[in-house]
């Protein structure tokens, strides 16, 4: 289990560890089993990720200025480098599938940056909820190849500029990896958004150090600033996690829509 | 595998520990709630439903919103620039016009003061003959003046210079015999 | 006793592998470092490859927090 009870000197105090408890998925009301459709702190902070996004995306540009707002300019930022970013990496026919990306994009960003309000539950640390997108993506790049591409979409197995007798090994290290892309998707985002928090809550369990004993005098110095440090590096992860899950997603998109390298 | 070490775990926990375990409800609180496979019904359950919102939110609002308010930034823009690049192009304009004006202005004058220049310095060629003349005339008149006064002069020295020489001689108890005293002075007055 | 001593084990193992984070951080140093000497080379072209850059960094980080998955496994799974 994550508690570690230590005694201390006076036995009065003890430094209590849960890195992982802020991961609970609990109801919201009532101590209840968690059912499908029960309203949990998922429920909570998807509501929340989805009314923040209301706010800039659809409030925020309500103005319609020509010469835009402070929170439009952001919305019309977003806009700009998804659009850019989909247009670069996958190419001008992948841009009927902007939404769909663009959803992608700024669920994640908006419930990355959520989670890391203190005492909130960061949606995209659960495998269940990356596991899902990124299954969607596998899914989607999959048919959207064989349906765009028919059997020509088997090309991208099939690499013709490598000799001949090396292509089978290569067809079967390309399958094996296609294959594993949306665990490695999904678990990168996850494991990173699981991993700082927890880091954090280790930290933050070292702090209240100073009232058990002498030695704590530099421990919780020591642990605040770890925690400020770990904290900024995770607003920096937050925004990377959800711009690389998105930037994959556009290679996987081009792949299915260019397979021939 | 998992409910195994919860056992384990279960028996050396402490009390505080078996209430926190109580407190959250679950006989399956296990260590890593990410795996705990009874709540991944309910989170892809409220995943679908938030996406499915944003997507709709996104498709049918928010993109196209923006997507006009883009293209229409960008048709102002186009419009701006071609209403500031006629404005230049008037400006140009302008000041060609400007410029030749200028030139025109410039040349006028310098006509002018040609002209002018022209009709002084005819006017004052005149006067300056005239003057000339004038003055050529005077100075004759002058100089006719002056010979005559110093041939008055002359006599007037001679018949001076032959009276004192008289009286110097008859001073000096001589006889003056008055034409050598006249040659005399006159070889004098020519020396 | 006996659960005792695979729980020591599970942790053991734990710490071992969060070595395998350090070999994340040598990839994820080694990709910046090559993008920013490449970068610093050739400043016009960089724009365009920080996409590739950070696609770099994510698959080597990936291995990293695979290694911090199998820690997590070991301590609460396990």
């Amino acid at each position: 289990m994550a508690t570690e009870a230590h005694g201390a000197e006076g036995g009065a105090l003890e430094l209590v560890f849960h890195p992982m408890d802020q991961f609970i998925v609990k109801p919201l009301f009532g101590d209840g089993q968690v059912g499908m459709f029960t309203i949990t702190n998922v429920t909570l902070w998807m509501g929340l990720t989805i009314l923040a996004i209301v706010g800039l995306l659809v409030l925020g540009t309500s103005g319609r200025a020509t010469i835009p707002s402070r929170i439009q300019s952001i919305a019309e930022l977003a806009y700009g480098f998804i659009r850019k970013m989909v247009e670069d990496v996958a190419g001008k026919d992948a841009l009927p599938y902007f939404p769909y990306i663009m959803t992608l994009f700024i669920f994640i960003v908006f419930a990355n940056f959520l989670g890391l309000l203190p005492m909130a539950f960061t949606t995209t640390s659960h495998i269940a909820v990356t596991a899902v997108m990124a299954m969607m993506v596998f899914l989607t790049v999959t048919i959207l190849g064989f349906v765009k591409n028919g059997a020509g979409f088997l090309s991208l197995f099939w690499i013709s500029a490598a000799p001949l007798p090396l292509r089978p090994i290569l067809a079967l290290i390309e399958i094996i990896s296609y294959f594993v892309r949306p665990v490695s998707h999904s678990i990168r985002l996850a494991g990173n958004m699981m991993a700082g928090h927890a880091v954090i809550k280790v930290f933050a369990a070292f702090a209240p150090m100073i009232l058990i004993g002498w030695i704590g005098v530099i421990v919780t110095p020591l642990s605040i600033i770890a925690i400020t440090a770990i904290y900024a590096l995770e607003v920096l992860v937050a925004f990377i996690q959800a711009y690389v899950f998105t930037i994959l997603t556009c290679v996987y998109l081009k792949d299915a829509l260019h397979p021939h390298h | 595998m998992a409910s195994e070490t919860h056992e384990a775990t279960e028996i050396a926990a402490d009390a505080a520990h078996g209430a926190a375990d109580a407190a959250h409800g679950g006989a399956e609180a296990v260590g890593m709630p990410q795996l705990d496979l009874t709540t991944f019904s309910n989170q892809i359950f409220w995943l679908a439903v938030t996406l499915v919102v944003i997507y709709f939110v996104l498709s049918r609002i928010a993109l196209p919103r923006i997507a006009a308010v883009l293209a229409e930034r960008q048709g102002t823009i186009t419009n701006d620039l071609a209403a500031a690049e006629d404005l230049k192009a008037k400006a140009v304009e302008a000041e060609e016009a400007y410029n030749k004006a200028l030139a025109d202005a410039r040349a006028e004058a310098q006509n002018i003061i040609a002209q002018a220049k022209a009709d002084m310095k005819a006017d004052l060629d005149d006067a300056i003959a005239k003057a000339d003349a004038e003055i050529g005339a005077k100075a004759a008149e002058g100089e006719k003046k002056i010979a005559e006064i110093r041939a008055n002069a002359m006599e007037s020295v001679k018949v001076v210079a032959k009276d004192t020489a008289k009286e110097i001689i008859a001073a000096m108890g001589g006889k003056a015999d008055a034409k050598t005293v006249t040659a005399a002075i006159t070889a004098r007055m020519k020396g | 006793m006996e659960g005792d001593v695979v729980q020591m084990g599970a942790y053991i193992g734990a710490g071992l592998a969060c070595t395998g984070m350090g070999g994340a951080a040598v990839g994820v140093g080694h990709v910046v470092g090559n993008f920013l000497s490449g970068a610093l080379r050739n400043p016009s072209a960089a724009g365009g490859q920080t996409a590739t850059m950070f696609i770099g960094i994510a698959f080597s980080e990936a291995l990293g927090i695979f290694s911090f998955l199998v820690a997590l496994l070991l301590m609460f799974a396990v």
